[in-house]
């Protein structure tokens, strides 16, 4: 670690650390991070830029990092690609490898980008990539899939557990730097609940790297050790480090992302890896600092040009020096104590460039009196080096002339151009931004929610002026009486000052002056967006993909600005910025997925006789939350093979099967019948006490919604049914209509789907099954006839009996109390043992219905049709004067003749199954555009009526019967015949008997 | 996540309600009265402003209740909350 200091810092010298970096063992210290650690080892280049594949090094000390990205590896499931080096803390055993570069960092092919840049402005997939169009699947989208993206995603599942906390607290404090601590210590004395939290291990912020400082009398490490423990010895204090507050939500959520165990060689078992807080605020102080600004100029991305800032970051926080000989670029004052800093840690300082005019400052004149070159109304005019810096040429410019130029070697560049107050957060609150000539930045403004700002992020610099904002903040938001507490800092005057845009003549060299580093934006491309009518900022940003990188512009977005603004001739603040949006730093998917995972991603809806069809081997199909029997093969049997023998089964013999999942609702009161005609289609006044009746629900546009069975179990009192998927959907409509349309009516709604099991016992044999079961209750075919309902006992159990019947045979379906179900189910089976009875599933049930013509919602409907599209105008009741949807079915366009109508299919050669969704055509051979006159909704091969069948929406439907119409498939046109939708047993003797 | 202050159960989290639309949507009645123009408003076009919105919110997963509120589009701040049936407040 030859460019390790010999003592200082907050690393711990004496816990040294093995780690490795592409291949490659160093060491490095407890404390530092990736970059430090590198760094100390003089090694800069880490990184191959994203399109050009220039060589990139180490830019920042944190979360800014555009260049440094690396993937962090600790077994073949855990692999993080795109993690700032900035950010990585060490630890023993780290593996850390360099991104987009092949075949090496130091060798990359990739590099040819760079060489053909001309071809790769701003945009350029644009313009490309189009000719000859055959190309385009077998070349270009495999090469432009190969060559896109930065790092690689993992392939295995990942195997950590994430956490989930809520919070509420009176204070929450985003930022532990000076404004934040003074925050927490006013909040504190007050007796107030504070949350503090800040994305770094340490507590701190810009104080980390100010041991030279004072604050009342004590040197910075010993104030903000002594603060610190104040803090976390308070109890309503909870401090977070290694949290980053993510996204501001509406009504003061603040979203906070906590890492436990990145960190840690060993992750300990009872710690999740990650917790995402929602924290609910009473109020909110945002204390996040500033980043510096970096400047822009021909050759500013070379390994080895950094931001001041960091450099004087990575030299007091983790004792290591950058470089052994630094040129400086400045136009803040701060970047002289760096100068200072440097030189008396050994560090040869050629010259400190302010791109200001000269100063009297008391920073500026240490530099100049301990040898330190000061140049004033600098620029930089190019830079030298390939792999790293070798040189730059300065300038100094007045009355936009260059003169004096001076030629500097280097092997570290440090440039800083003021800084950018971090408005993210406050943005995302819905904030109003200000901007603000004097520090040439956007601050907060009007706040939207009890939320207020402090310190750098808000432009107060200085560290006394910080730590007094950030204590007024907490007092103004908890309306705190006494004052707050005041703090004295010992600090030289800054002259605190910014640049905006590219320097000056920046176009006088060949070389390229990057403004996104992390998307290899340049100045040039900037320019040429506005060149070919880009004005809005939207535009430019999407058109050159600036801002849009994983750092989300936050070193860029204002160089960027400011460079549009010049070219378009308009004041900076007219331009403006594009929205932010959360994660202010990127944040693990399984962060947010918490537990909902695997088995706990959705509830999981099981019917009574689950278990049952588990063990017969049943195969399921998800329907909304539920699982149903899709079919119970036998031995070896296909699907096709065990559903066309569960349908013949239920048509010679009998079937039972569960229609437990669909919806149940109870209606009841004394304006039940009333609300019942005013909501679905039918008239419910002529159903009688005892008898069911097939209801249909539609919305207020006509269109079919929702359909079931409707039993009117009592003169106040009707049992509705409804889809599987519809139940919710139902009541909820059902419910808005009662509150708030009707509120009159006295009508109460229950949902029992889950409180009764329905166990359906269809075929020819049914009667015979269930009599022996039954009590109390008369099932002959005259006593009970079809379409009736009552309650009764079935083995003892109090049982409520409808026949009712989808398959088209003799058929009940027996609800009971759900806790008897599987008990039920097994008596009815045990029962139907000498008829064979036969458990069967959705997919014999579908094919079973079709045969009979009847829809179901979803499947033959989708939103769009009527009831007589479907061909239920019967069931529309005849002189009702109002119900949902009726004045929609009265529109002409409703009652077009050439409107999609049911009808059924049957294929002329009685084999091709037809596929599901296929279109049908009037004419056959037809090239494309074709013209098509519907589509094929429902189709079946297993069924009982000795050809494939199939149902169709075709428009006019109705008045086709009989008429030859094709529908073209892969092999294709398949000739149909168009039939009735009603294939079998259209008399109803079956279903009567 | 907005808070919702339900006036039945007090103030709730948002994954607890569904959201009903916009507010004092008149339904025309009886519908043989009804022309297309009024009939094509009241299915499909809904005011879009920038301000003081009211709409319904339910209580799905709590009382199960409709209520009113007016709430800034721009904040997102519950400006009034009322009971389904009451007028806007001014």
């Amino acid at each position: 670690m030859n460019f390790r200091t010999p003592n200082g810092g907050r690393i711990d010298r004496r816990h040294l650390i093995t780690f490795c970096f592409d291949g490659k063992t160093y060491q490095g210290c407890r404390g530092d991070t990736l970059a430090s650690a590198l760094l100390a080892n003089g090694i800069h280049l880490v990184g191959r830029s994203f399109k050009y594949h220039r060589p990139r090094g180490i830019l920042s000390a944190g979360a800014e990092e555009p260049n440094a990205l690396v993937t962090v590896s600790r077994d073949a499931a855990r692999i993080t690609p795109n993690l700032r080096a900035t950010q990585v803390e060490l630890y023993r055993s780290l593996t850390a490898f360099s991104q987009n570069r092949w075949p090496s960092l130091q060798f990359d092919f990739g590099r040819i980008n760079d060489l053909v840049s001309p071809f790769f402005p701003a945009g350029f997939y644009y313009k490309t990539f189009m000719w000859p169009r055959t190309a385009w699947k077998s070349w270009y989208e495999p090469l432009i899939r190969r060559a896109a993206g930065l790092g690689r995603a993992p392939t295995l599942p990942d195997p950590d557990r994430y956490a989930h906390r809520y919070a509420h607290c009176d204070l929450l404090i985003v930022g532990g730097g000076p404004a934040g601590i003074a925050a927490a210590m006013t909040a504190a004395e007050a007796g107030a609940r504070v949350i503090l939290c800040d994305e770094q291990a340490e507590l701190g912020g810009s104080l980390l790297s100010s041991p030279e400082l004072s604050i009342d009398g004590k040197k910075v490490p010993t104030w903000l050790d002594g603060s610190l423990a104040k803090l976390a010895a308070s109890p309503d204090v909870t401090l977070l480090p290694r949290t980053t507050a993510f996204g501001y939500f509406p009504h003061n959520m603040v979203g906070l992302n906590q890492r436990l165990s990145d960190h840690l060689e060993i992750p300990p078992d009872h710690l999740p890896r990650e917790r995402l807080w929602q924290v609910r605020a009473r109020n909110v102080v945002i204390a996040a600092g500033a980043v510096e600004r970096p400047l822009v100029f021909p050759g500013n991305d070379k390994p080895g040009v950094m931001l001041a800032g960091a450099a004087h970051t990575y030299l007091h926080r983790y004792g290591v020096r950058v470089g052994s000989s630094a040129v400086i670029v400045t136009a803040d004052d701060a970047a002289y104590q760096t100068a200072l800093d440097l030189q008396a840690a050994g560090i040869k300082v050629a010259a400190v460039a302010d791109v200001r005019g000269a100063s009297d400052a008391p920073l500026p004149a240490a530099a100049r009196s301990s040898g330190i070159k000061v140049l004033h109304d600098a620029t930089v005019l190019c830079t030298r080096g390939n792999k790293h810096i070798g040189g730059v040429t300065l300038a100094a410019v007045q009355n936009n002339v260059v003169k004096e130029r001076n030629d500097f070697d280097c092997d570290v560049l440090l440039m800083s151009g003021g800084y950018t107050p971090s408005v993210h957060l406050f943005s995302q609150s819905r904030g109003k931004l200000q901007w603000s000539d004097a520090l040439k930045a956007f601050v907060p403004g009007s706040s939207a929610e009890a939320e207020r700002s402090a310190g750098a992020c808000r432009g107060i610099y200085g560290l006394e002026e910080a730590l007094a904002d950030g204590a007024g903040a907490a007092a103004q938001a908890l309306q705190l009486n006494r004052a707050p507490p005041r703090f004295e800092v010992d600090a030289p005057e800054r002259r605190h000052g910014s640049h905006l845009g590219a320097l000056p003549h920046a176009g006088s060299s060949s070389e390229k002056s990057f403004v996104d580093w992390q998307h290899d934006v340049t100045t040039r491309d900037l320019e040429l967006a506005t060149l070919e009518g880009f004005h809005s900022i939207e535009h430019v940003k999407r058109y050159t993909t600036t801002g849009m990188a994983t750092d989300q512009g936050k070193s860029s977005n204002l160089n960027a600005m400011a460079i549009v603004a010049l070219e378009l001739g308009k004041p900076v603040q007219e331009v403006g910025l594009t929205t932010f949006r959360m994660p202010y730093t990127p944040v693990t998917f399984g962060s947010f997925a918490g537990v909902s995972r695997k088995d706990l991603f959705d509830p999981v809806r099981l019917t009574p006789s689950h278990a049952w069809a588990e063990g017969r081997g049943a195969l399921f199909e998800n329907v909304a939350l539920w699982k149903r029997a899709h079919y119970f093969p036998r031995e070896a049997e296909t699907q096709h093979a065990a559903v066309a023998r569960e349908c013949r089964a239920v048509r010679q013999s009998v079937g039972i099967f569960d229609a437990s999942t669909l919806g149940k609702i109870e209606v009841a009161g004394p304006d039940a019948v009333e609300f019942m005609n005013r909501l679905y289609v039918n008239n419910w006044t002529s159903l009688s006490v005892g008898r069911t009746r097939y209801g249909i629900l539609l919305r207020e546009d006509g269109f079919i919604y929702d359909d079931g069975v409707v039993a009117r179990l009592g003169k106040e009192r009707f049992h509705v049914t409804t889809t599987t998927g519809g139940a919710p959907r139902v009541l909820a409509m059902m419910e808005d209509y009662r509150q708030t349309e009707w509120p009159q009516l006295k009508v109460w709604l229950t949902s029992t789907t889950e409180q009764w099991a329905v166990i359906a016992v269809q075929g020819p044999n049914a009667r015979r099954v269930l009599e022996p079961l039954i009590t109390g209750l008369d099932i002959g075919a005259d006593a009970f006839p079809h379409m009736s309902v009552a309650p009764a006992k079935i083995c003892g159990r109090p049982m409520l009996l409808f026949r009712v019947s989808f398959t088209g045979e003799l058929g009940f379906e027996i609800n009971v109390p759900a806790d008897h179900g599987l008990e039920i189910w097994e008596a009815v089976y045990a029962a139907g043992g000498a008829y064979g009875i036969t458990p069967y599933g959705t997919e014999a049930m579908h094919v079973l219905r079709a045969e009979k013509g009847y829809i179901i919602v979803g499947q033959e409907t989708d939103g769009t049709a009527t009831p007589d599209d479907a061909g239920l105008s019967w069931a529309v009741g005849k002189n009702k004067t109002d119900f949902v949807g009726l004045r929609s079915l009265q529109r002409a366009s409703m009652r077009d003749a050439n409107r999609k109508q049911l009808v059924g299919l049957k294929p002329k050669n009685g084999r091709t199954v037809l596929d599901e969704g296929a279109q049908i055509a009037e004419r056959a051979a037809q090239r494309p555009p074709m013209q098509l006159i519907g589509h094929v909704t429902s189709s079946y091969g297993e069924s009982t009526v000795g050809f494939p069948i199939a149902l169709a929406m075709v428009s006019g439907g109705r008045a086709r019967m009989g008429q030859t119409l094709y529908v073209p498939m892969p092999q294709g046109d398949i000739e149909v015949e168009v039939t009735s939708p009603v294939f079998y047993d259209p008399q109803g003797a079956r279903i009567n008997a | 996540m907005l808070l919702i202050p339900c006036p039945y159960c007090g103030e709730r989290p948002e994954i607890e309600f569904t959201h009903g639309g916009e507010a004092h949507l008149i339904r025309p009645a009886p519908p043989a009265a009804v022309d297309e123009e009024t009939w094509s408003q009241f299915l499909y076009m809904r005011t879009n402003l920038k301000g003081a919105y009211a709409e319904r919110w339910r209580h799905a997963r709590g009382c199960g209740k409709f209520f009113n509120a007016l709430r800034d589009t721009t904040t997102d701040h519950f400006i009034a909350i009322y009971k389904a049936g009451e007028p806007k407040p001014a």
